[in-house]
């Protein structure tokens, strides 16, 4: 690879980034489709972001070490207090909203929040003296990191936001080698606790999403509909799919949010099996590669950084292919790339840009045994 | 994990953590969270590839199933022709509103603006409302037919707005005359529940598709109904169509034609008038039925139309039940008209036509004296007919017995069922010993011969029946009705009477109208063609209770009259019998007209004019009013139409039921006769006694 191809065009992340713009290129086309082949609708604004966040991820990955850590912290707090400034400002308006609105731009704290919760779990665990992680310190303040955003989640209510900075909390703490018992002990609670969250914590909307991913026939024309729908576009579709632009079931209606929850439904009726083996060997390779990221840092606060983002990242992806194929409840969860849609972007292409940083941060800073930060 | 977990456990100081440890954990842990995500990764894969590849029969069928709407076009009805080929029914192209009440979001707002573009009265949405409450999930229920291409526009583009209400072309069923042809030819209307239920066949809940509900438009279903075509169209998951795929042609259903003479019908049917009462003719020389009207009667229009609550009440209270076929189940007592058929069978039986009796204002049968309604003097068989004599009757009757003259009657017709396509014909009652024995185990008294042999009694035939003994009558041949023009034809058998006897009574039956009889009045106002007949009057109840010309409408005498013309070379036909008219001279009357009316039209419809005028419209105005006048009345205190066919005939039997017990007891009495046409013991208004169907 050396001889031909010159070092800076070498170094980058190829192995990510190859599939990340496959991705890309194939959700416009399927965009382009869900709009009944207009590209103009979804698929131009989609490129549009994706170019305005890679820069931005580009951005992200200049960062430095030293001003990575200063600034954890404070972003992690301005983002909480913007979570609490939702809160208010929803409770002052009546009816819960999920943004803020400062001139044109959205905000949406709770997407952010999912990366800064995982760099500030992360940037915790990495200055924790080593000896310290398995006592009660390593996981009461790492705890409250969490849980405070979670409530504030909750209170929105936004389950699908809440459990995915859940699972990157879970995925930091566990890597950062907390005793295995306290998993345990903690899985234990979870299972003992879920039918006391069901009837008390869920709201009844919720309660019948679970419900009906459980029975998804029960109802084939209310709650179970979409599923339903979804099932019979990605099974319509067989082995290399109706054609582009001729999937029926996104094109007459039948299919739910064709473009942001159910995106991977129209690719798989249009592309088939082929399709979505292609879009689920891009997002493995990604994976793979931010662990690899992960596993090649060089002090425990960029390990568990590298993770983490991957972490969101992969329960952005698992939580929606689960919910199309019938295997999870409808939450509204879009899938990473490929929907339409600026949030669950920016939060992806955060997550992206800071794995681009650690790996720069590896190259610059090759791991030897002997070296610690 | 399980390694590090060990690890863990095994060592009894917890804090022993280094960096190396922590590096280690994480590297394994880390390998596991791969694991993982890998795992799940596979197992997504792996269900998509289940239901893509293994499974993906079933989902490209549900996908079609979802694109693809097949939406049925009911086929054309065949139409029903008259002898000549006119149109007795038809289809009339039109727009037409259908609900599916599945779809409607709010129904009353859309029921109320539907009301408004189509200017449905609270009556017709009142009967929609209903209907759209008892309507099952997608069944369509119809909200209006007959629209003009403005209000089908006006609603067409409030589609959006209208939720679950379809607008469509179609064709509805047309009956030209109106109440003419009601009961003969019945009506069509949308399957019910249970027709579904029969034969889930789609068809059948597809908007605008109508089944024969009775008469002849059930009995011909199967080659009138046609094939339906159908139209297969992509559409959204909101119901749009997006684009038609294929469309089949319906294919219309078989015309039927019938022997019936359409106009005929028709003016047999307005010149009943206000009186309750039907007229059949039929051709002798092949059995044709050219009419049989009966009247009053329903528009059967606005039965297929879907009757509202307002005009079905009015209806169902009527004492003069519209709603039933007096022709084939109204069953009166035949009176007089049975007497040239009696002669018959007693010239059958050796009685020759010059032996006479003296009438002395009646006569001693056994050891009780029976009056005749006059004092005839000396009577032979052709006096006897013309005049109408009892006491003849009662003596000879008696003479060769009942049996003999019961056995005449029935191979004449009466109290026969005629192979026609009708739903139901009630044959009513020939009375003999044998049948007085078995159903009122009872021995036959020489009042019940007395009785009978004036076609009174137990007796009970109905129009049709009298018809069909005036054509044998007239021919000497076992004339059989037919209703069906290409069915076949039999040659008919001759009885065993010589000519001479046959013109004895074609000749007394003659002298009826011609002669010296009682139907003076009955004679055709047309040169060389001359009217033989009979008159009969059927008393209803028993004299104590009315004198049976005047008094109450349910308490008058029934008036019939049997004819046939020419007299001398016999081509038509037919029996009038007018319900309560009075006597035979409410009957005579319209037979004359409506023979008038076939020999010569124009001079038929100078007799009707006038008195339509009189009566104020013809049949199908003159219900309309009568409609309009009950509806203003009535106001909103009209109870629902039953959804079931059988129900509306239901009430009709129960009522004939009631009738019936009453008339029997008054049978177990006897009493003399009165006037013309004797009218002794018995009455009944029709009684299905005998056995119905």
């Amino acid at each position: 690879m050396s001889g031909i191809i010159p070092a800076p065009v070498a170094r980058q992340p190829w192995m990510m980034l190859f599939p990340l713009f496959g991705l890309i290129g194939f959700g416009a086309l399927v965009l382009t489709s869900a709009a009944a082949g207009n590209f103009d609708r979804y698929a131009e604004s989609h490129l549009i972001r994706f170019a305005i966040f890679f820069v931005m991820a580009v951005v992200i990955s200049r960062f430095n070490k030293p001003t990575v850590s200063l600034l954890t912290y404070p972003a992690y707090i301005a983002i909480l207090l913007l979570l609490m400034a939702v809160e208010i400002v929803g409770q002052v308006g009546g009816g819960s909203q999920r943004w803020l609105e400062v001139g044109p731009i959205r905000i949406q704290p709770s997407e952010l929040m999912k990366p800064a919760a995982v760099m500030a779990l992360a940037h915790y665990y990495g200055g924790l003296p080593i000896g310290m992680v398995p006592t009660w310190r390593a996981l009461i303040p790492a705890g409250m990191i969490i849980l405070l955003p979670i409530a504030f989640v909750l209170l929105q209510p936004d389950l699908g936001t809440s459990l995915a900075i859940g699972f990157g909390g879970f995925v930091v703490m566990f890597l950062a080698g907390l005793p295995l018992r306290w998993f345990l002990v903690a899985g234990a609670a979870a299972v003992a606790m879920a039918p006391v969250a069901f009837f008390v914590g869920l709201q009844p909307y919720q309660q019948k999403r679970v419900l009906t991913f459980l029975d998804p026939e029960n109802d084939p024309l209310g709650d179970g509909y979409q599923i339903t729908q979804s099932k019979i576009a990605i099974g319509s579709g067989g082995l290399f799919g109706k054609g582009f632009n001729e999937g029926s079931q996104s094109h007459l209606n039948y299919l739910p949010e064709p473009h942001t929850d159910f995106v991977f439904a129209t690719m798989a009726e249009e592309w088939g099996f082929a399709g979505g083996i292609f879009v689920i060997v891009c997002f493995g390779t990604i994976l793979f590669w931010g662990l690899k990221v992960a596993k090649e840092a060089n002090d425990r606060f960029s390990k568990l950084l590298a993770a983490g983002m991957t972490a969101t990242i992969f329960f952005f992806i698992a939580i929606n292919l689960l919910m199309v194929m019938g295997f999870a409840p409808v939450v509204g969860i879009p899938l990473p790339f490929i929907s339409h849609g600026g949030s669950s972007m920016m939060t992806n292409m955060i997550c992206i840009g800071v794995l681009m940083m650690i790996h720069r941060w590896n190259r610059k800073a090759p791991r030897t045994g002997l070296i610690v930060s | 994990m399980g390694l590090f977990g060990r690890k863990k456990y095994g060592k009894k100081p917890r804090d022993l953590v280094s960096k190396t440890t922590l590096d280690n954990a994480f590297d394994r842990r880390t390998f596991v969270i791969g694991a993982g995500m890998g795992g799940i990764g596979t197992i997504l894969a792996g269900r998509m590839g289940y239901i893509a590849i293994a499974e993906n029969e079933r989902w490209v069928l549900e996908s079609e199933s979802n694109r693809v709407n097949l939406s049925l076009i009911p086929p054309r009805r065949g139409w029903l022709l008259d002898r000549n080929g006119a149109p007795l029914a038809s289809n009339r192209a039109d727009f037409r509103v259908d609900v599916i009440p599945d779809r409607m979001s709010d129904s009353e707002r859309t029921l109320g603006e539907l009301g408004s573009i189509l200017g449905l009265s609270d009556n017709n949405l009142a009967d929609v409302g209903k209907k759209i409450d008892e309507a099952r999930g997608f069944q369509p229920v119809e909200v209006a037919t007959g629209l003009d291409y403005e209000q089908f526009a006006a609603i067409s583009v409030r589609l959006p707005d209208l939720p679950g209400v379809v607008p469509q072309r179609g064709f509805s069923r047309f009956y030209p005359t109106g109440p003419s042809v009601g009961h003969l030819i019945g009506y069509v209307g949308p399957a019910s529940a249970e027709d579904y239920e029969e034969n889930p066949d789609p068809i059948l809940i597809t908007p605008g598709y109508k089944i024969g509900k009775d008469a002849l438009e059930k009995e011909f279903e199967k080659e009138l109904q046609g094939e339906p075509g159908a139209r297969r169209v992509e559409v959204t998951a909101s119901g749009r169509i997006v684009r038609d795929l294929e469309t089949r042609e319906d294919k219309q259903g078989a015309p039927v034609r019938l022997t019936i003479d359409g106009p005929l019908q028709d003016y047999a049917a307005r010149r009943i008038g206000l009186e309750s009462g039907s007229c059949v003719v039929m051709d002798v020389e092949n059995g044709d039925i050219l009419c049989m009207s009966s009247m009053p009667s329903f528009d059967p229009n606005s039965f297929s139309a879907g009757i509202g609550r307002v005009e079905y009440s009015m209806l169902r209270d009527d004492e003069r039940v519209p709603l039933r076929n007096k022709v084939l189940k109204g069953l009166y007592p035949p009176g007089s008209t049975v007497k040239p058929m009696h002669c018959m069978a007693f010239l059958d039986a050796g009685v020759k036509p010059e032996e006479a009796i003296i009438c002395g204002g009646g006569r001693r049968i056994g050891n009780r004296f029976f009056n005749c309604w006059s004092n005839h003097g000396r009577v032979d068989m052709a006096k006897a007919i013309y005049q109408s004599c009892d006491s003849y009757f009662y003596h000879f009757a008696q003479q060769v017995g009942f049996d003999q003259v019961a056995k005449w009657a029935h191979k004449m017709g009466l109290g026969e069922e005629f192979d026609l396509p009708v739903t139901s014909q009630f044959y009513g009652t020939v009375p003999d010993p044998a049948w007085k024995q078995k159903k009122y185990d009872q021995a036959w008294q020489p009042y019940d011969t007395v009785n009978a042999s004036i076609g009174q009694g137990y007796y009970l035939v109905n129009p049709l029946q009298l018809a069909v003994m005036s054509a044998r009558l007239a021919t000497g041949y076992e004339v059989v009705p037919h209703l069906r023009m290409d069915d076949p034809r039999k040659q008919f058998e001759h009885f065993d009477f010589s000519s001479d006897e046959i013109n004895y009574v074609r000749k007394a039956m003659s002298d009826v109208v011609n002669g010296p009889g009682t139907a003076g009045r009955a004679r055709l106002p047309i040169d060389n063609i001359q009217m033989a007949g009979k008159t009969g009057t059927a008393q209803v109840v028993s004299l104590s209770v009315s004198n049976g010309k005047t008094g109450p409408w349910k308490y008058r005498d029934h008036g019939l009259f049997v004819f046939f013309a020419p007299f001398d070379k016999p081509k038509y036909a037919g029996a009038v019998v007018i319900e309560h008219g009075g006597g035979s001279g409410s009957a005579y009357p319209i037979a004359r007209d409506v023979m008038t009316f076939l020999f010569d039209p124009e001079k038929g419809m100078e007799a009707l004019r006038p008195l339509e005028e009189q009566w104020g419209g013809t049949a199908q105005q003159r219900l309309d009013q009568k409609y309009r006048a009950y509806a203003a009345a009535a106001g909103e205190v009209v109870e629902p139409v039953p959804q079931r066919t059988e129900q509306i005939f239901d009430q009709v039997d129960a009522e004939a039921r009631l009738a019936q017990m009453r008339s029997e007891e008054r049978a177990q009495t006897s009493t003399p006769s009165r006037n013309e046409g004797s009218r002794p013991p018995v009455s009944s208004d029709e009684v299905p006694s005998g056995g119905t169907e």
